[in-house]
């Protein structure tokens, strides 16, 4: 399923968790750390698997995330199930935010969710299906035609 | 080799191998070998929580001795306002100025106008500044290092404005040899340090440059004498002292000491580096935007919490409450002068010399596949270890053992969980010998009868 040069690896994220939210994307980076991936993309990449790691806490039950690792590309894949989005567009805009009072009482739902993430990586796709789930996959081009 | 210096030495005699240390370390840059400590010398950011950690005082901070002040032809003590916070209020900082040219100096400088100075600079800088958001304290040497090593996309969000402690040493050295008529290299300029850390800034700075100090004294060793020294000053002589004491820069030595003179909306002090840790991970995912600056210090409590001092770190944070408190009452109040700071902030005087280049942790391999590869067979090993970072094998955590068992000495039955599948699979490999040999024996005979009857046409 998976050629021989890459690397492929699980976690579970768990929606209203917010003591141990932001711990996947932490360790995200430490691995592209420690292959030794440019500190421009291990940002962009922190970030936006940030942003998708808060997106699964603050609304959905519970994710699966993957990251595969080659020397081409990172990807990042979040499955969720949760509410899904009513209207993707409308999400994909700045400041557009479903947030709750308490959820931005505590610094989050400033609406940069999914913009943020698109505005770092280097291909994003996001599908959703309404009371099922969200599907984001997150790519992070390592050779030439990356943002770096 | 590693190309780079510490100034931190595990005695191996004293060394009983109780892994204190390896479990504090914040870059888990220790492992135990045959019961004794080492340090992996490319990991290490000398904050020195193994020399506060270990029980046994075997891991030592290499400052300079008394002795190194005969190597000059004058000597001056910058003392860090780390110092003063072991007296607080009752021996005020002027008397500790005067008494340290009791000890052997020939002069004696206090920092804290520097520092009042520094804080006017830092202002300046943020007025105009449009980077990314925080911009980071300089002030601690491991939160430069740590930067350096773990956090490399943050360095240009670290404040270029060089510490006081530089800055007033490049200027006493200027002025004196014109004075004294002696060249700067006559003149050394020894810091009086709270911690190891400022021991490497000076011998090898972060940015590459060259440090105006010439050696570090550590708190520690010369409290003692400046006790005693402190006892035959007379007051008069040490009133003209009060010129430098800046109630400004007083606070520099406490966590939270240089926000306070910044008069900036959002600032931040965090100290103690796992505390630290936290805040620079969330830095990198994009959090704390709003915030301007960040004051962070290795030590909890800032510098008074610096392992090569005496006294409690939260008796002497509040000490220097007290003390500022104090100076207020004193009449003389030292203040620098906002326009001279901005004329020379305008000629570029405060910058620092060189430029800070990142310093990150070797990868896996070089190779990128190579690495890939290395960084899954790690997972994989990870995968047979009980996860519960014991440190019986001698690393800190199981990931560190995983590791370790890649790129260094370590094998897998190190692991004590895994030593007994190792038995397990000795003492299988032992009895399927056994019944080997028995069923062998059982067919033996007729198979040797066979033979012989082969072997006889």
């Amino acid at each position: 399923m998976f050629c021989d040069d890459g690397l492929s690896q699980h976690f579970q994220i768990q929606g209203g968790d917010f003591s141990r939210a932001g711990r996947v994307s932490t360790t995200i980076k430490e691995i592209l750390q420690e292959v030794g991936i440019d500190p421009a993309i291990i940002r962009r990449a922190a970030i936006a698997s940030y942003e998708a790691e808060m997106n699964v806490v603050m609304y959905a039950q519970k994710a699966d995330l993957t990251l595969k690792l080659t020397p081409e590309e990172i990807t990042i894949r979040i499955e969720d199930q949760g509410p899904g989005i009513k209207n993707i567009d409308q999400a994909m805009q700045e400041g557009f935010s479903t947030a709750t009072d308490q959820m931005r009482e505590m610094g989050f739902g400033a609406g940069m969710g999914l913009p943020n993430i698109n505005r770092n990586a280097d291909v994003f796709w996001i599908g959703s299906i309404r009371g099922k789930g969200t599907v984001l996959i997150i790519t992070f081009l390592l050779k030439k035609g990356g943002k770096a | 080799m590693s190309p780079y210096l510490h100034f931190l030495k595990i005695e191996p005699d004293k060394c009983d191998g109780r892994m204190k240390c390896m479990r504090v370390c914040p870059t888990e840059a220790i492992r135990v070998r045959n019961g004794k400590a080492q340090i992996i010398e490319e990991k290490c950011v000398d904050c020195g929580e193994c020399i506060t950690a270990c029980p046994h005082g075997a891991i030592v901070a290499l400052t300079d001795p008394f002795g190194e002040l005969t190597r000059f032809r004058h000597t001056v003590a910058l003392p860090s306002p780390g110092l003063h916070a072991q007296f607080g209020k009752e021996i005020l900082p002027q008397k500790i100025v005067a008494g340290l040219k009791h000890l052997g100096f020939d002069d004696a400088f206090d920092l804290s106008l520097t520092c009042g100075e520094v804080s006017f600079a830092i202002q300046e800088y943020l007025r105009d500044y449009n980077g990314p958001k925080p911009v980071i304290s300089n002030a601690c040497p491991t939160v430069v290092r740590l930067i350096q090593v773990k956090y490399p996309s943050l360095i240009d969000q670290i404040l270029p404005i060089d510490t006081p402690r530089e800055l007033a040493a490049r200027e006493l050295k200027a002025k004196k040899a014109k004075r004294l008529g002696l060249k700067e290299k006559e003149i050394g300029t020894f810091y009086l340090t709270p911690c190891p850390a400022k021991m490497i800034s000076i011998r090898q700075p972060a940015e590459k440059g060259r440090s105006s100090l010439d050696g570090a004294i550590s708190i520690s060793n010369i409290y003692g004498p400046l006790l005693s020294a402190l006892e035959g000053v007379e007051k008069d002589s040490y009133e003209k002292d009060l010129k430098n004491i800046c109630i400004l820069g007083m606070g520099w030595a406490m966590s939270g000491g240089i926000c306070r003179t910044l008069r900036i909306k959002n600032s931040l002090a965090v100290s103690g580096i796992h505390e630290i840790i936290k805040v620079f991970d969330d830095i990198e995912k994009g959090k704390l935007r709003d915030i301007e600056f960040i004051e962070a210090y290795s030590c909890h409590q800032g510098c008074v919490g610096g392992s090569l001092t005496v006294e409690n770190r939260y008796l002497s944070f509040n000490k220097v409450l007290k003390l500022i408190e104090t100076l207020e009452y004193e009449k003389i109040k030292a203040c620098p002068d906002i326009r001279e700071v901005r004329k020379k902030y305008e000629e570029g005087y405060y910058f620092m010399k060189g430029k800070l280049e990142p310093r990150p942790l070797k990868p896996l391999s070089e190779d990128l596949s190579e690495a890939i590869r290395k960084r899954r067979e790690k997972g994989e090993i990870y995968e047979k270890l009980p996860k519960i970072d014991c440190g019986a094998c001698g690393s800190p955590t199981c990931m560190a053992f995983a590791e370790d068992v890649i790129m260094r000495d370590s094998v897998i039955t190190d692991c004590i969980f895994n030593l007994p599948q190792k038995f397990e699979k000795l003492s299988e490999e032992f009895s399927s010998m056994l019944e080997k040999s028995i069923s062998m024996s059982g067919v033996q005979s007729p198979k040797k009868k066979n033979k012989d009857k082969k072997g006889k046409p």
